[in-house]
């Protein structure tokens, strides 16, 4: 059935359009994509560019409101649009599948696991003797080593990879020809989102499915496809290889992309990151000529005239009136370098001594915080990194006072000794601490505008009066690069980024010596997080404030922190100046988190794998905690004795049985 | 009797005695308590469980309704009306009824009492009226939350990987939303089956039924205290029963609480 000439996705000039109260909207513009047998497919774009949108159309599952007013899906060149209910369905059931970005929803959460999958072969008519051993085939096949056990658990009982094993395991079970990916590791911790991507890649040796995968991230895309195409606005704008693409952008637009994030070797204290002006213009808005060229730094008046056509340029296709611009954007446009000091006080605005933090009665104990002892200097930004459950938040929760640590514990701040609970820290403490949370959307009271938001705080933590609280506000709005005309707006008016810039605002309203930033830029683009990112450096650098700076982006760690701490169940396992916590010698779990990361360039170091899954807290194992996942785990050492944190001098200093001066591996290290 | 003690151990007597089964004497009948309440509690459930039997599929099957036609026609005619029922009296509703289909068109008995040595069915056909009014009252909360679970489980992501699984429309409201969208409903069903039997005093005064609401109602009148602590006390029992039962099927159809232990 399925002819090796034949693509086998072909979206023909694909128009989508949302009706929103009788208004048309028009999401897609002529979208043009051939996805050949076997061959994975990428698209990136920032959040309402349509990439969903064109997602769900192929497998013709759009809202009610939506529809497609024009062109073809065609599917093993069977036209999709001409399909029948039933035939939808056969096709659904045979040819095509979907990986979805939260496999926690994504599944069904009464229902067992193993059902869920048998479910696919009842309806690929299997009879039904042979579902279970073709489910638990299946599950070997994304390397779940006990299929059994795995296929009599509810969804609630696995963790998130194991989600995500057993949503890839469904799609595969129906042996598509087409396997649609949505933002499938989005969400998920570096490690193991890297095993994940490992999976699909192995999994593409074995079969010839093709793949479409949609994602925000260029490194995974860059990892993971063969071509990958841009989606601006809804309209392709550049498309081809995907090495030639990330290596020699020549749409604008990708060039934006590219350079907002963090590279490699570049910190705060070098240069801000580029931002690209402006934002995504919103759907349905009519913009003449080129739709990029608003926020486009080499835009003329053509460009704003005459909409470009989709142009081959050998490799690749582009849409732009000047791609050979595009090339020399990176030296075309620097900004002007903003002077950042160096060096920090090392006078410490924090000091942690022996935190430990239990939490639960005699019976169930969880420790999660060990013997936490650190620093934090003013004007410092200490990074905070671990996989998910490795007391990250924790640790920031115990800082805030939110929750209380075990006895013993000792939390100074500014030389005080501070109450280890919120209600007996003085005002002037409380004054002093703050945070921004990682979601702005739950954070914000939806029902305040920002002027009562950010007044509210200040009245709180101030004694201003109310007449210079009102300029006080306007002070930290133009503090944050937020425009005078938001401040009567509430949050449902107003993008992430602009909800992040309220929340960073309100955590400034009282002058806090420390801030801690919970993976502030994890909801948001890339280009909007290069943004938030150089306003946090440039209020750290006016106001003198330190940063703790929690995030699963190891990339935005490097560029945002002085130095660095790696957690593992709720124990420091390294910590250190970034740079060096970066180029090594590092600990080995500090290795294997690095080299999960992938990278722009396509250059993928050998991955350090770990085995399993964190340890459960209620039980960790005896001597290293992580000699059980430990790919340099020496021997009986490692399972009896708990290594000391070693200092290496110049700060840094790392927990491990290993000596430091046989760390090193003969790979270079990132 | 202890008349003469302090209240607080005539109490306390009482309530050892109603642990051992012994309700004490009627004053009014001047007999013991719980033979009158046996019967009293027996026919009271009869007309409970008609009203539930009618009114917990109808107000599900309802509910359902509404939430896949949702914002349509006939999903604004069911709130409607559901939430107009609720707010209608019993006692109101109820002489309405009598007046309609016991007094002009004479198709069931006025008196919910059925003649002695009634069989199973002509029970039933004496108990349909009466159950009416209350159906009325709890059809609109339970339609309406199987609406608001049905609608909360069909824009869930599984509900959408279910669909794009291939699966046809029925099977997909069979096997994925329905066991998720009735589980916020039980709980409301549990509490309304509460009320269900603070309801029954109107109703079996109404229709001259000797249940536990008409004992309780003429125990007041009669000041015959015995008898009223140990039916209010039947009732909270009651209350608490079923409230625990449907905590019990609660968690043994939602696994994340079954299972939450382990």
């Amino acid at each position: 059935m399925i002819d090796k000439r034949k693509p086998t996705l072909k979206l023909e000039n694909l128009c989508v359009q949302y009706s929103v109260k009788g208004e048309k909207r028009q999401i897609l513009h002529g979208v043009n994509i051939e996805i050949a047998p076997g061959e994975a497919y990428g698209i990136v774009g920032e959040s309402g560019c349509g990439k969903s949108t064109a997602a769900y159309a192929v497998l013709r599952y759009l809202p009610r409101n939506g529809s497609v007013n024009q062109g073809r899906i065609l599917i093993n060149g069977q036209d999709l649009l001409g399909l029948g209910k039933a035939q939808l369905r056969e096709l659904r059931r045979t040819s095509v599948a979907m990986v979805y970005q939260d496999p926690g929803r994504a599944l069904n959460p009464t229902i067992r696991v193993g059902l869920q999958i048998e479910e696919v072969f009842e309806l690929a008519r299997i009879p039904k003797s042979e579902w279970a051993h073709r489910t638990e085939e299946v599950l070997r096949r994304v390397r779940i080593s006990d299929p059994q056990q795995v296929m009599e658990r509810y969804p609630h009982q696995l963790s998130g990879g194991m989600q995500q094993r057993v949503a890839i395991a469904m799609a595969l079970a129906s042996m598509p020809t087409l396997l649609v990916l949505d933002e499938p590791t989005t969400g998920l911790d570096a490690t193991v989102e890297a095993d994940i991507l490992d999976l699909i890649l192995q999994l593409r040796r074995d079969s010839s499915t093709s793949i479409l995968f949609i994602s925000h991230n260029l490194a995974v895309i860059a990892k993971m496809c063969d071509r990958v195409g841009v989606l601006y606005a809804g309209r392709l704008v550049e498309e081809g290889r995907t090495g030639d693409v990330f290596n020699s952008p020549r749409h604008p637009y990708t060039v934006g992309l590219l350079r907002c994030l963090p590279q490699r070797g570049r910190s705060k204290n070098v240069a801000p990151l580029t931002t690209i002006p402006g934002v995504l213009p919103p759907a349905g808005a009519v913009i003449p000529g080129c739709v990029f060229s608003p926020r486009c730094a080499v835009a003329d008046e053509i460009c704003r005239t005459i909409e470009p056509d989709i142009a081959d340029l050998g490799n690749r296709l582009c849409k732009c009136h000047y791609p050979e611009r595009a090339s020399i954007m990176a030296v075309v446009e620097p900004l002007p370098p903003i002077q950042y000091r160096s060096s920090y006080d090392p006078d410490p605005a924090l000091e942690i001594r022996h935190l430990n933090m239990t939490y639960g009665a005699e019976t169930i104990k969880f420790k999660a915080l060990h013997d936490v002892s650190l620093t934090l200097g003013r004007g410092e930004t200490l990074g905070l990194v671990g996989e998910s459950g490795s007391g990250k938040t924790t640790l920031a929760r115990n800082i805030l006072g939110i929750v209380k640590p075990d006895a013993g514990s000792s939390i100074r701040l500014d030389g005080k000794q501070a109450a280890a609970e919120l209600a007996g820290r003085t005002r002037e403490q409380v004054k002093a601490l703050q945070i921004v949370f990682q979601n702005p959307d739950s954070a914000l009271n939806r029902s305040h505008t920002v002027r009562h938001m950010i007044n509210r705080t200040i009245a709180k933590l101030t004694n201003i009066s109310k007449r210079d609280r009102e300029r006080r506000v306007h002070e930290l709005t133009r503090a944050v690069k937020l425009s005078e005309r938001y401040l009567d707006a509430r949050p449902s008016q107003l993008s992430g980024g602009l909800k992040q810039r309220v929340a960073i605002a309100r955590a400034f309203s009282g002058d806090p010596r420390i801030v801690v930033c919970d993976e502030p830029t994890s909801a948001l683009d890339v280009s909007v997080q290069a943004a938030i990112l150089n306003l946090l450096v440039e209020l750290q650098n006016s106001k003198q404030v330190s940063f703790i700076f929690i995030s699963h982006d190891l990339g935005v760690v490097r560029y945002l922190s002085d130095r660095i701490a790696v957690l593992y169940l709720g124990r420091v396992m390294e910590i250190g100046p970034a740079e060096d916590v970066f180029s090594g010698p590092h600990h080995p779990y500090t290795e294997a988190l690095l080299s999960s990361v992938p990278s722009i360039d396509g250059k993928h170091p050998e991955r350090v794998k770990l085995d399993g899954e964190v340890p459960s807290a209620l039980k960790p194992p005896s001597g290293c905690v992580f000699h059980t996942r430990c790919s340099r785990k020496l021997g009986s050492i490692c399972e009896n004795t708990a290594p000391d944190l070693v200092a290496l001098g110049n700060l840094h200093a790392i927990r491990c049985h290993i000596p430091a001066e046989q760390l090193p591996r003969s790979r270079g290290p990132g | 009797m202890g008349t003469d003690r302090p209240y607080l151990f005539q109490y306390g007597d009482w309530i050892s005695g109603f642990l051992a089964g012994d309700l004490g004497l009627s004053y009014a009948y001047r007999a013991p308590v719980s033979e009158f309440l046996a019967t009293a509690l027996l026919n009271s459930l009869k007309l409970s469980l008609v009203a539930f039997l009618m009114v917990v599929p109808l107000g599900i099957l309802v509910g359902v309704i509404a939430a896949l036609q949702r914002d349509r026609a006939i999903d604004r005619v069911i709130s409607v009306v559901g939430l107009s029922a609720s707010i209608v009296p019993e006692f109101v509703s109820g002489i309405i009824l009598i007046l309609i289909f016991g007094v002009s068109l004479r198709w069931f008995p006025i008196s919910a009492t059925w003649p002695t040595g009634a069989g199973f069915f002509t029970q039933i056909y004496y108990l349909i009226l009466p159950s009416v009014p209350l159906v009325l009252i709890l059809f609109g909360y339970i339609a309406r939350m199987t609406r608001a679970g049905m609608i909360e489980a069909l824009d869930a992501e599984y509900t959408r990987t279910a669909i794009l699984k291939g699966l046809s429309y029925p099977q997909v409201i069979w096997r994925h939303v329905l066991r998720n969208a009735l589980l916020p409903t039980i709980s409301v069903i549990a509490t309304q089956t509460v009320y269900l039997i603070g309801g029954l005093v109107v109703i079996e005064i109404l229709f001259h039924y000797q249940g536990i609401g008409s004992l309780i109602f003429t125990a007041a009148q009669k000041r015959d205290f015995p008898m009223l602590q140990a039916g209010v006390m039947v009732v909270g029992a009651l209350f608490v029963a079923t409230t625990l039962l449907a905590d019990l099927i609660y968690a043994a159809l939602n696994p994340r609480i079954r299972l939450s232990s382990q």
